[in-house]
């Protein structure tokens, strides 16, 4: 693996790909809401079941996202591979974002099912607390001057969140099942009819495909500025 | 290590140090709340468990920035490092000595809060904040190794720490309304955030230090 984490190797492989990346990001997104806006809509829900194919997989892809960071700061750690901190700095905009996606169509959800922009249930607040990490992540990249130290602290902060992200998920759910005895906020139940199975894993795979051109993309334009950088810093000498 | 402990309690201690300026931050947030939600005594009952936790967090962070951040200004944070001591013990110390004159006096000073609150389980209330804030040192030591060579790094140390307090908050408000099963909870997460807390600090000082 450390063969191809060569950032002039990267870059010849990750171009002729990323077409494809996003060709397929592109496809299976028009699939999948397609699929979604034809289904029949929930006999509870109503035409707002559909709002689920784009909150769903926003909510999978953050938390893919936080994973992915958090491999990478280990890589960029122990090997102190460059590349590594580039993937991981690349990731925390994009985990912000589809974490962000993902409590906006929730709350647009919540409305009119549950009567209320928010509630304080287990699953928004865990991830309202997933967005404060990803947030603080980069901050902490962004006050510090130097690239490395930059790399290197935000790297250990982004392994004590993954850390502490189980037991923040344990004890939000311990303090809701605390709070409320009922479960009026129960989300769909664990059936879905398969007219919804289909539309969703489309637009899940759709996100994974998107959050991949990304994340390719945003690691190719860390790669160039840096050696921008350095070509500025070797003409100025 | 005892030694450095011992500075580092000094220092606290002494006129200027922090650990007076905690407890006053902490009865001053303590006594805002029922200026903003009004004399209410049984409303205030209620909600006194996290009220007080917060305002403990709170002022437990305030002393936090400089953890690291005073001895790496002048240098006497690279003489630490140069001693035999390793960096992990140096860490343990730091947090020690912040518990003991943050955590600690909040701890004691709550049950006169509790009282002023109409707090029932004050005995509650006063072992929560006793096992639930060394968590809060331990965790926001890592916090403070990361943020140190940052020139405010106090403003971004708690859009860091709080999140991670998460759990130290749920469990301690919990188990200080007496909850079954919250204490045990705060326990263990204060014990590990206690025992893993030095490596991720030491490595955080050491990045900032540069070797």
């Amino acid at each position: 693996m450390l063969r191809y984490a060569n950032p002039t190797r990267f870059m010849q492989l990750s171009t002729p790909i990323l077409p494809w990346l996003g060709g397929a990001a592109l496809v299976l997104l028009a699939v999948g809401l397609t699929l979604g806006l034809s289904v029949p809509p929930d006999y509870q829900q109503g035409e707002t079941v559909r709002v689920m194919f784009l909150h769903v997989p926003a909510a999978w892809t953050a938390m893919m996202a936080y994973g992915l960071m958090a491999v990478a700061s280990l890589v960029g750690l122990v090997w102190r591979h460059p590349l590594a901190d580039s993937a991981a700095k690349a990731i925390a905009p994009l985990g912000a974002l589809f974490t962000a996606l993902g409590l906006v169509t929730g709350s647009l959800w919540g409305r009119p099912m549950w009567g209320a922009w928010w509630v304080w249930d287990g699953r928004l607040t865990s991830f309202l607390l997933l967005l404060f990490l990803y947030l603080g992540y980069i901050a902490l990249w962004n006050a510090i001057e130097d690239e490395t130290r930059a790399a290197r602290a935000a790297g250990i902060l982004a392994l004590v969140g993954a850390v502490n992200l189980p037991v923040i998920e344990f004890s939000v759910d311990w303090w809701t099942t605390l709070h409320q005895g009922e479960s009026i906020l129960r989300k769909g139940g664990p059936l879905i009819a398969s007219v919804y199975l289909w539309p969703l894993f489309a637009m899940a795979l759709g996100y994974t495909f998107l959050f991949l051109t990304l994340w390719t993309m945003r690691i190719q334009t860390e790669i160039l500025t840096r050696r921008a950088r350095s070509l500025m810093l070797a003409g100025e000498l | 290590m005892s030694a450095l402990l011992l500075r580092d309690i000094r220092l606290a201690a002494r006129a200027g140090g922090s650990a007076m300026l905690a407890l006053a931050f902490f009865a001053s947030v303590a006594t805002l709340v029922p200026l903003g939600v009004g004399p209410d005594l049984a409303l205030l009952a209620r909600i006194a468990g996290g009220v007080l936790w917060i305002a403990a967090v709170l002022a437990a962070l305030l002393a936090l920035d400089r953890l690291f951040q005073a001895d790496f200004e002048d240098g006497s944070l690279d003489m630490i490092a140069l001693s035999p001591l390793s960096l992990e013990s140096v860490a343990a110390a730091k947090i020690a000595a912040h518990w003991l004159t943050t955590g600690l006096p909040l701890a004691l000073l709550s049950p006169l809060l509790a009282v002023l609150f109409g707090v029932k389980t004050i005995a509650a209330l006063f072992v929560s904040l006793l096992v639930g804030t060394p968590a809060v040192s331990a965790i926001g030591a890592v916090g403070a190794g990361l943020t140190m060579s940052i020139r405010r790094g106090g403003l971004i140390l708690p859009l860091i720490v709080l999140p991670l307090l998460a759990p130290a908050v749920i469990f301690g408000a919990g188990a200080a309304v007496g909850s079954a099963g919250a204490l045990p909870l705060l326990g263990a997460f204060s014990f590990a955030a206690c025992v893993l807390s030095p490596f991720a600090t030491a490595a955080a000082v050491r990045l900032n230090l540069g070797s």
